[in-house]
């Protein structure tokens, strides 16, 4: 048994010490009440984290050149001043892309330091630090650039339909494939060469795997790669053989994982499914569409159907995010509670652009919490709901999931907002949504169809409700 | 194999267990600043990225590979800190907003 110093023993507990405050800090977020304590408890662990690798290197005098210091110091300044930046000046509804961005920037950051740890030793690793060396550097380097392609897709800077690359899946695979042998070949041979060529494969099956992927699919690539960039980590810590890396690292790898599962189960869809196939973007043709009659309401229809019901259930979508109306339909909210009326939020899981989306757009517009449901607290209050009034969503309430066996979106969970008295979908056309399947609510005798533009339709049923 | 190694793997599983347990119970509102938390900490490969400096102090390496260490652990404790710094606060921003409004 080898015997650790006090200072030894000292900063092994503190590590531990981070990593006991990271998993106090998630249990915060299992509550509204105790979310904002968890986090800033989460980032006193890694205040600590940061304050002992420093004590560990003066106490060691592990550094031992003022340019080290330097890079260090200068490091810390220049990363936190752009994350501050970025942090502080993003809008909300922006926060998909900026969340995609962090993710690569993490997974960037073990990549950079698996490649060190290669340079440092001249490749002369153990095989056991070999092997996650090689993880490391590969998982990050494909999160970086896969990243990236999703920053420039949600962003806008290229578009969200899916881009055809050169030969489809199969090129994605023949590149996987060799990506492996590589990664293989160089932890067998300790060969640098080796290493630097399976990274360079890895950044380009980011690129390739991510840009296929429909806008539509963004919420689980984002979910997945943020999965990587935890595990990308917890490999670091393999290498460098720091505890803290590795509870970290598997903590975020796991929150990752769950959220990614949450997402395909919602979209009916399996990972491989939504990785491969780039169906976040088929559109069906519009020909049997819009020949059938519907029922159109006008703002005032709405306002008298919202403001005389008893309990009122608002759908928002994806069209309410993108037209930045989570003001607009506060305000409609609050007006209709100043008349005695219930109103309360149904979201679907894939509601928005990332999971929990939609919910952060309507807490920023100061709805209540307790007024956001899942899909699980609402589908049973449906049947006694007097209004349904649907924004800009379309498949997640498309019936056909449960009565049509050949649907593409049979089986996927939904809001069964058909239960209601009357529905009322704002929506700018008959358009179907993003799986192109046409939807018969549309059709149905309690259903009315409020043509318009989502902010500009909840403005006018706010104009009026005051007048009635 | 090392005995070091064999540690992480258990230390690895174990975390893996207690961080799905907790997880699975973070209810879907607060889905968006979970994945911004959890990025934040990912970010703890700050303290691998700080780490690596001390490798550029390794002895017998050539002039190139420590310029190159220097700067690769820059750019890592660089994006390690962006990956922090904006994670925390991003998520602390968003949080603030989930209020509970008495009702009347």
């Amino acid at each position: 048994m080898i015997e650790l110093s006090f200072t030894e023993v000292l900063i092994a507990l503190a590590y531990l010490a981070a990593g006991v405050l990271f998993i106090l800090g998630l249990k915060g977020l299992t509550s509204p009440r105790t979310a904002r304590k968890g986090n800033r408890m989460a980032a006193v662990g890694m205040l600590v984290a940061i304050i002992v690798v420093i004590f560990d290197l003066i106490a060691h005098d592990l550094v031992s050149a003022a340019t080290g210091w330097a890079i260090i110091v200068g490091g810390i300044i220049v990363g936190g001043a752009i994350g501050a930046f970025l942090a502080l000046r993003v809008q909300m509804v922006d926060m998909p892309q900026l969340v995609a961005a962090f993710n690569g920037f993490g997974g960037g950051a073990s990549a950079l330091v698996a490649s060190a740890v290669i340079v440092g030793s001249d490749a002369l690793l153990p095989a056991e630090t070999g092997v996650t060396t090689a993880l490391s550097l590969v998982i990050g380097a494909l999160t970086l650039t896969g990243s990236m392609i999703a920053y420039a897709k949600l962003q806008g800077l290229i578009g969200g339909r899916p881009v055809a690359i050169p030969g489809g899946p199969a090129t994605n695979a023949v590149i996987a494939g060799l990506l492996v042998i590589l990664a293989v070949f160089a932890v067998v041979t300790n060969s640098p060469a080796a290493y630097w060529g399976a990274t360079a494969l890895a950044l380009l099956l980011g690129v390739t795997a991510v840009l296929p992927i429909g806008g539509a699919d963004m919420p689980v690539v984002i979910s997945l790669l943020n999965s990587f960039s935890g595990l990308a980590a917890a490999m670091a810590g393999f290498t460098i053989g720091n505890q803290a890396l590795i509870i970290g690292g598997a903590l975020v790898g796991a929150a990752g994982m769950i959220l990614t599962l949450d997402m395909s189960v919602a979209m009916n869809r399996s990972i491989p499914n939504i990785l491969f196939s780039g169906f976040g973007g088929t559109v069906a043709s519009d020909e049997e569409i819009g020949t059938k009659p519907v029922k159109r309401a006008t703002a005032e229809d709405a306002a008298i159907a919202l403001s005389y019901a008893q309990n009122v259930i608002v759908v928002p979508g994806y069209g309410l995010a993108v037209a930045q109306a989570q003001h607009a339909v506060r305000e409609l909210a609050t007006a209709l509670e100043e008349r005695g009326v219930n109103v309360e939020f149904a979201i679907h899981p894939v509601a928005g652009r990332m999971p929990g989306h939609m919910n952060v757009l309507l807490a920023e517009a100061d709805v209540s919490y307790d007024k956001l449901l899942d899909l699980d607290q609402s589908n049973p209050k449906f049947g006694h709901t007097d209004v349904v009034l649907v924004i800009g969503a379309n498949d997640v309430i498309n019936p056909v999931a449960h009565t049509d066996e050949n649907s593409p979106i049979y089986g996927m969970p939904v809001l069964d907002v058909e239960d209601a008295a009357t529905v009322i979908v704002v929506k700018r056309s008959l358009s179907p949504g993003f799986a192109g399947i046409d939807n018969p609510l549309f059709y149905q005798d309690g259903t009315m169809m409020f043509f318009s533009d989502a902010k500009k339709a909840l403005e006018d049923t706010v104009k009026a409700v005051n007048e009635l | 194999m090392s005995a070091a190694f064999i540690q992480g793997i258990v230390v690895f599983v174990l975390a893996s267990f207690v961080g799905f347990e907790i997880i699975r119970r973070v209810p879907p509102t607060l889905h968006t600043p979970l994945m911004s938390g959890a990025n934040a900490i990912s970010g703890i490969t700050i303290v691998g990225a700080i780490l690596a400096v001390t490798l550029m102090f390794v002895d017998d390496l050539s002039t190139l590979a420590v310029t190159a260490i220097s700067i690769l652990a820059f750019l890592a404790i660089v994006f390690a800190m962006i990956n922090v710094v904006g994670g925390f606060l991003v998520t602390d921003r968003m949080l603030e907003m989930f209020k509970k409004v008495p009702g009347k």
